[in-house]
């Protein structure tokens, strides 16, 4: 057989992680990234990486990990899946901190970890507050060493445009955009992985880096792949507003004992540190007082939402509430925060050891993303050598990290994206190798005329858009498109909103045809590009748009008020299990429980029959088509999640 | 607060061709930095004569100053676009690109000089496999303290940009390089090919060539203390000399 190769899409998190593990296990890869990998968004996360290492001696273990990760989720995650990520989350920890992160150490000099939101536990591992930074240098340093010896090789700077398939619909390589020579051409590959992040710029502005466009799933799904849990989108509770985008005030400022309140007295005009305590509301920790600071983010987006909207407590009369961390120590502040406090301080002017910080929601993460599969084990854990494992509906091409969909369920635990990504890459390896290993034909053997044909199909393609000259400009379509989104499929969701949004995305595609290619140059020029990403964009939203609209419940980040249960605030989740329990048996006993508790429950069992499924969407017909798919839930039997 | 912003850019269509200033006046909006009027000008790409031209092509990423992207020279000072704030800076605002590297259109440059440069002192750890091979070696906190102001090096530019002695005509390894040098010289496990690194460090472009202009470090957005390590490589370098010459 030929030799043979895989090509992984985007540099981040995951696609480094797949890279060095692979290389490690012989198999050459061609790495492909819009830009220099080390500039990947993964260096945008901040507080750490969850695992349950318990140093702390507090019999944190990863199996409450994986409760935690699944009730925070609200019991949409695949739980084989996570529990093995769980289950692999120290000995990950362990090897990055064996590859040369400097996490923040104890005084013992063992690695130090600190709370995060959805957990009682001190479960993230942390390097000062640019976590995310540190453990891509040392994935980036790994596959740097492979490239000098000649088993990765990297395309910088070049941008992924859709999937080679082969006559059986097989992926054999991908068609590969130079965005300094312009040129297109097709690169072979035994198997293809996109690693591609999450989609952010469909927001516009979010906490999101500009390469975050979602562009290669969505080409993906219009390749025929399945997209799940589109509607998922996570909104972070603390963001720094800005003009070109809202960068992330961590969650482990939280963490590190940050408090959020608002004053009292709406249209408080005085200036924060004016403000007595008995005259703040902290919201959070009155409403919530086992997690408090800490809730899960769909709970403490919502209820800042709540605080600013509904009683009007905002900071100033706006979107805004104040994060607090000056009853902390400088010096401790500094060392365990430092980056973000900089950050804040640079792009604010104000100093937030000194001042409280002004922080509001923003569209952070994305739990939905391309379909992947993967194969369980008898004691609901994963197969690693299932050639499976993060395979998209596509045979032959994979997805993995913020990418794909399965980790995360209805909303993302805080600190578990960093250890999704680097463990999918690592996971999905052996079994990529194993269907590498198994292709019937391998990409070198097929027919040249395949690749010629994908490579003038987009060539045309991109001659097309060179060639609008409509009267839009692409970027200020682009805004108008997000603000829609922002306007209406954010934290509280209306069904005649998201219906009339899902007509004006069609106006936007209709408008999208009017564009003017303002460059239409050949030498490194990004309009061409944009305009296709903008076009995956428009597709991308009708996804998350219709989704929403049509999922009539409200489960994790995705909240309709008009389908809450309002759950009874006396509520304990234990008294549902109980009452399954009984169902299980045959028989219930009514006059056991609370009525207006087991009206509840009913109406909770009732929901989850209908909704406890996963989204999936399949392009036909110029849009998406919705349909769902049973989760295996049979590890953490689902019940009503509770933070207070 | 006036009503528009002036900017000269200076700009470039490709590698070979030359430069040359181009001024757009915007409207000035609050809060705005250097970056989100750049993306005014590309959703409305009209110079100041009112000729509709390519918009500016520039690097950008993560936007808060950890991807290194977006250095350029702003009011001639080599810094992040993305915290380079409008109402701080002098008007009009000059924007250049670096002049360390060769210019691939308008403020977009090469840097792939940089990576060479990191893969030419081994910055990494050499690992046995990524298996569950147990925890990793204790380190006591001053210890990650230090490693970890190193760490956040993004490969950004600046402290060549600001030096003397880089230029796009010789091959002198750079203060992020060498400062990498002592990051990984300094990890328990990293440190065994630490005479390999100094052997590269002692050759042409090494560290002979720094001038001690101190510029690197007054550069650094990172606040790297870059001189430090570069007095520390300097010292190690001239321990292996000495080791070299005894044991000749």
């Amino acid at each position: 057989m030929s030799k043979q190769r895989v090509i992984v899409i985007g540099g981040g998190l995951a696609g480094l992680a797949a890279t060095m593990k692979m290389a490690e296990l012989g198999m050459s890869v061609l790495l492909v990234s819009f830009l220099p990998v080390k500039r990947s968004h993964s260096v945008c996360a901040q507080g750490g990486i969850n695992g349950a290492v318990n140093i702390k001696g507090e019999g944190d273990s990863p199996d409450i990990h994986f409760y935690d990760t699944v009730k925070g989720g609200d019991f949409l995650a695949h739980q084989p899946l996570c529990k093995d990520m769980c289950h692999h989350a120290p000995y990950i920890i362990n090897l990055m901190d064996r590859l040369g992160v400097t996490f923040n150490r104890t005084p013992e000099g063992n690695l130090d970890f600190r709370r995060f939101g959805g957990t009682l536990y001190h479960r993230t591992a942390f390097a000062g507050a640019t976590t995310g930074q540190q453990l891509l240098y040392a994935l980036d340093e790994q596959v740097r060493h492979y490239e000098v010896q000649g088993l990765v090789e990297k395309m910088e700077w070049h941008e992924y445009l859709g999937a080679v398939l082969n006559g059986d619909g097989r992926c054999v390589g991908a068609v590969i955009h130079n965005l300094r020579s312009g040129e297109i051409s097709t690169e072979k590959g035994d198997a293809v992985i996109l690693a591609t992040g999450g989609p952010g710029l469909v927001y516009g502005r979010s906490t999101n880096s500009m390469v975050c466009t979602g562009t290669a799933v969505t080409s993906a799904y219009l390749q025929g792949a399945k997209y799940g849990n589109g509607e998922f989108i996570q909104i972070h509770p603390s963001a720094i507003p800005g003009r070109d985008k809202l960068r992330l005030m961590s969650e482990s400022a939280r963490g590190e004992g940050g408090r959020v309140w608002v004053p009292r007295k709406a249209g408080d005009s005085r200036k924060p540190k004016e403000i007595p305590e008995k005259e703040r509301f902290y919201f959070l920790e009155e409403r919530y007082p086992l997690f408090g600071n800490l809730v899960p983010r769909d709970v403490g987006a919502r209820e800042i939402y709540d605080i600013c909207v509904n009683d009007k407590l905002g900071v100033h009369g706006e979107m805004k509430v104040y994060l607090d961390l000056t009853h902390l120590t400088r010096e401790f502040l500094d060392h365990r925060l430092g980056g973000i406090l900089e950050i804040y301080e640079k792009f604010t002017g104000v100093d937030p050891r000194e001042e409280p910080m002004e922080i509001f929601p923003a569209v952070h993460y994305s739990m939905g993303g391309i379909w992947t599969d993967y194969t369980r084990t008898e004691e609901g854990l994963i197969d690693h050598q299932s050639p499976q494992n993060q395979m998209t509906s596509i045979t032959g091409l994979y997805a993995a990290g913020e990418a794909d969909y399965q980790y995360h369920g209805g909303n993302r635990l805080g600190a578990n994206s960093l250890l999704s990504c680097i463990y999918t890459g690592l996971m999905m390896s052996p079994g990529v190798l194993n269907y590498v290993k198994n292709v019937p034909e391998a990409a070198d053997d097929v027919p040249e005329k395949l690749f010629t044909e994908a490579t003038k199909q987009w060539q045309e393609k991109y001659a097309e858009i060179k060639k609008m000259s409509g009267n839009e400009n692409p970027y200020a379509l682009h805004r108008e498109m997000a603000e829609e989104m922002i306007s209406n499929v954010l934290i509280v969701r209306e069904n005649s909103k998201l219906q009339a949004t899902l007509e004006k995305i069609d106006e936007f595609e209709e408008r999208w045809k009017n564009v003017n290619c303002v460059d239409t140059t050949d030498w490194s020029n990004p309009v061409p590009s944009f305009i296709n990403q903008l076009w995956n964009m428009i597709q991308l939203s009708k996804i998350i748009t219709k989704g929403a609209l049509l999922r009539d419940e409200f489960r994790g980040s995705h909240y309709k008020p008009e389908f809450d249960l309002n759950q009874p605030s006396d509520f304990r989740p234990e008294s549902y299990l109980e009452y399954e329990k009984q169902k299980a048996a045959g028989k219930v006993n009514e006059e056991g429980f609370n009525p207006e508790h087991l009206t509840y429950m009913k109406r909770f069992a009732e929901n989850n029959v209908k909704w406890l499924k996963s989204t999936i969407a399949t392009y036909q017909n110029g849009g998406p088509d919705i349909s769902y798919e049973a989760v295996d839930t049979s590890l953490i039997a689902p019940r009503p999640r509770k933070y207070d | 607060m006036p009503d528009t912003i002036t900017f000269k850019i200076k700009r470039q269509d490709s590698e070979s061709s030359g430069s040359y200033w181009e001024t757009f006046v915007i409207p000035h909006v609050p809060n705005s930095n250097v970056i989100s009027c750049l993306m005014d000008i590309q959703a409305n790409p009209e110079n100041s004569k009112g000729e509709k031209v390519a918009p500016v092509v520039w690097e950008c990423n993560c936007l808060e100053e950890v991807c290194g992207s977006c250095t350029m020279v702003i009011n001639r000072k080599v810094r992040q676009s993305c915290s380079a704030l409008v109402d701080q800076l002098e008007k009009p605002i000059t924007l250049e690109p670096m002049s360390k590297f060769p210019v691939i259109r308008d403020l977009a440059v090469d840097r792939s000089r940089m990576f060479g440069a990191l893969k030419k002192v081994q910055a990494w750890v050499t690992a046995d496999g990524y298996h569950d091979l147990g925890p990793g070696i204790r380190e006591p906190q001053n210890h990650q303290e230090i490693a970890y102001k190193l760490s956040e090096c993004m490969t950004c530019g600046c402290c060549v940009e600001a030096c003397p002695q880089y230029s796009l005509n010789n091959n002198f390894l750079g203060a992020a390089a060498i400062s990498q040098s002592r990051l990984f010289n300094m990890h328990p496990t990293a440190k065994n090919i630490a005479d390999e690194r100094l052997d590269t460090l002692m050759q042409e472009g090494g560290i002979a060539d720094c001038g001690n202009a101190q510029n690197c470090v007054e550069a650094c957005p990172k606040s790297i203390p870059l001189t430090e390590s570069i007095a520390e490589i300097g010292r190690q370098v001239s321990g292996k000399l000495w080791s070299n010459i005894f044991q000749a």
